[in-house]
């Protein structure tokens, strides 16, 4: 009667839990196994990076200043004579490290949020999603620049920022899927065995939402990574000397007019082998649980 | 259409009003208020004192936004603690150029995206197809600011087209409207090289749905000529989904235009709001905030009035 393509393909996804099936799904997407690949290859690099190749990276040598690179130096050295290979591998640790754990703070707050708002409905829903598109018409980049103003953030802090500017999409996402998902017969049956609202939303609506959850969270750890080298691009990130992409592009911008490709690149192609890992498995995911955002 | 207009700006009247105590609340439960900065290296308590007096910050909170939101109404927003200028002064001077950057790169990337996403969208599953999409995925991955980077890198230092920052001439006297497009095409080309991709996605997925609806078969059953089916009949349909999104796009556009102004030292709304909030200066901070917060309420409304001119099946009253 309604030809509404979507919503009947989810009808089929909620009643047959198949999550071998997605798996599945999910490694025969072409991007599926390259971006899980680009991450492994990423975490390798930045974790294990270090520990095999046992250099300092806030060494600074001032003979060694500038150099292009070589077999000694195989990514040159920056404008204090520091090994730059071992600064863009230990850049990648803080960057990953805060990007996955403001990602799931996103999703915890977020989820939260939505299922409460779409489950209880009526005024509550209406005034918890006013304040959510309320927050969503101040840029969150702006947000961020203040409250990194006003603290002076840690990676702790960092982290609590982020999940404080990040959470409103996942919210409104969680509670439009929950709006639909509690017509569902199987809710009805839940609270006519008398099930508690509390049994509802995380034993029958939680597991429903699973995969929209799951697809919108690495969306959200690729989002928290380059907030993260944005705000360290900006000046506003972690404090020195712990190198991050974003602080050692940023650093690296003074140097462009000499010439310097060598400190131009490789932050950038790493933040962007990052992104690309997690785009390249949003993607697949996507196909494979079968949820448009 | 106009009673529209009126109720949906009256719905906008508890937003405004919520992004106003949200922000000023953000900036004032803060502990290392302004005053320390107002004051600056010779800092000392009965001088913090002092100052908070003059500016009035030894008030109830209540009290202080009653008088910063009264002043916000007659178009006040206070004066700048770092360079002592009228905050709706400097704000008048950058936002022309941001506005510039950001209307620039919503028209450009909406034609782009709409030519190339049909077309994409038209040749689904073809090399064509398959090509683009490895595109727009290497761009849409790629970080701003390094993307910023390298425009600079490329066009400026290499090739030395254009200029890599700032909007005038420094050495001309009069440098005219010529130099002016010059040192605006690197940003508002970067920013539109960002946004493209996205949108350009979002229009392709959006065609193939729209080629396989009863409406396009009926259009072609008349014998009508597939560049009219495509144009006129999918098209027109296809186009609401990026309506949607350009309405919801609009906070990160002026996030991505913050990011742009820094790199090309582009004195817009995002490098004074960078430099406040380094300087800590409150008034300016507060003012952009909610002038970026009006525009994008304005922005949203114009969204949905694009959005009944677009589909024939929404009606105003």
């Amino acid at each position: 009667m309604i030809a509404n393509p979507i919503a009947e393909t989810k009808i089929e996804a909620a009643e047959l839990p198949q999550p071998s099936r997605a798996w599945r799904r999910f490694w025969r997407h072409p991007m599926g196994g390259i971006g899980v690949a680009g991450l492994i290859f990423v975490i390798l690099f930045s974790f294990l990076g270090p520990i095999i190749y046992h250099v300092s990276p806030d060494a600074t040598n001032l003979l060694e200043l500038m150099h292009a690179p070589s077999l000694a130096f195989p990514l040159g050295t920056d404008q204090l004579g520091r090994n730059y290979l071992a600064r863009v591998m230990v850049g990648g640790q803080l960057s990953l490290i805060v990007g996955f754990a403001s990602a799931f703070g996103t999703m915890i707050i977020g989820v939260a949020y939505g299922l409460i708002s779409g489950y209880l409905g009526g005024m509550v829903d209406a005034v918890m999603m006013r304040i959510v598109d309320i927050l969503l018409t101040i840029p969150s980049l702006f947000l961020l620049l203040l409250l990194d103003a006003m603290f002076q953030p840690s990676a702790l802090v960092l982290t609590l920022i982020i999940v404080f500017t990040s959470w409103f999409p996942a919210s409104r996402l969680v509670r439009s899927e929950v709006l639909s998902l509690k017509q569902r017969d199987y809710v009805e049956a839940a609270r006519a065995f008398g099930a508690s609202g509390w049994h509802i939303m995380v034993r029958e609506l939680l597991p429903n939402v699973m995969g929209t959850v799951m697809v919108a969270t690495t969306f959200q750890v690729a989002a928290s990574i380059i907030t993260i080298a944005t705000l360290s691009f900006l000046g506003l990130g972690l404090p020195p000397p712990t190198p991050n992409w974003g602080a050692l592009l940023s650093s690296s911008m003074s140097y462009m007019y000499q010439g310097a490709w060598w400190l131009i690149y490789p932050p950038g192609i790493a933040l962007l082998v990052t992104m690309l890992s997690f785009n390249f498995i949003s993607e697949a995911m996507k196909s494979a649980v079968d949820v448009r955002l | 259409m106009v009673r529209f207009i009126i109720r949906r700006l009256l719905e906008a009247i508890p937003s405004f009003l919520g992004i106003c105590i949200f922000t000023f609340l953000l900036l004032h439960l803060v502990p290392g208020g302004p005053a320390e900065v107002a004051i600056g290296p010779h800092y000392s308590p009965a001088r913090v004192a002092a100052v908070n007096r003059a500016l009035g910050l030894n008030k109830p909170l209540d009290v202080q936004f009653g008088i910063w939101f009264w002043s916000l109404l007659h178009g006040n927003l206070g004066t700048s603690y770092s360079s002592n200028q009228p905050v709706l002064k400097m704000i008048g001077q950058a936002l022309p150029h941001t506005l510039e950057l950001v209307v620039v790169a919503i028209v450009v990337s909406h034609l782009l995206a709409i030519v190339i996403g049909t077309v994409q969208g038209y040749y689904a599953n073809t090399w064509f197809d398959h090509a683009v999409t490895a595109v727009s995925f290497f761009f849409w991955s790629m970080p701003l600011f390094w993307l910023a980077i390298l425009v600079v890198l490329i066009f400026s230092i290499d090739l030395g087209w254009f200029p890599s920052g700032g909007i005038t001439n420094v050495t001309a006297i009069h440098s005219g409207f010529g130099s002016y497009v010059a040192h605006t095409v690197l940003p508002a080309g970067t920013l539109v090289l960002a946004t493209v991709a996205g949108w350009m996605r979002y229009m392709r997925s959006s065609m193939v749905d729209a080629l396989v609806q009863d409406y396009v078969r009926t259009a072609r059953s008349k014998g009508l000529s597939e560049l009219r089916v495509v144009f006129k009949h999918a098209l027109r349909n296809s186009l609401l989904p990026l309506i949607t999104l350009l309405g919801l796009s609009i906070p990160s556009l002026f996030g991505g235009a913050l990011v742009i102004e820094e790199i090309f030292n582009y004195p817009g709304m995002g490098l004074l709001f960078w430099t406040s909030a380094f300087n800590r200066d409150y008034p300016v901070l507060l003012g952009i905030t909610v002038i970026v917060g009006v525009l994008t309420i304005v922005g949203n409304l114009l969204a949905d009035i694009l959005y009944g001119l677009v589909d024939p099946r929404i009606q105003y009253r």
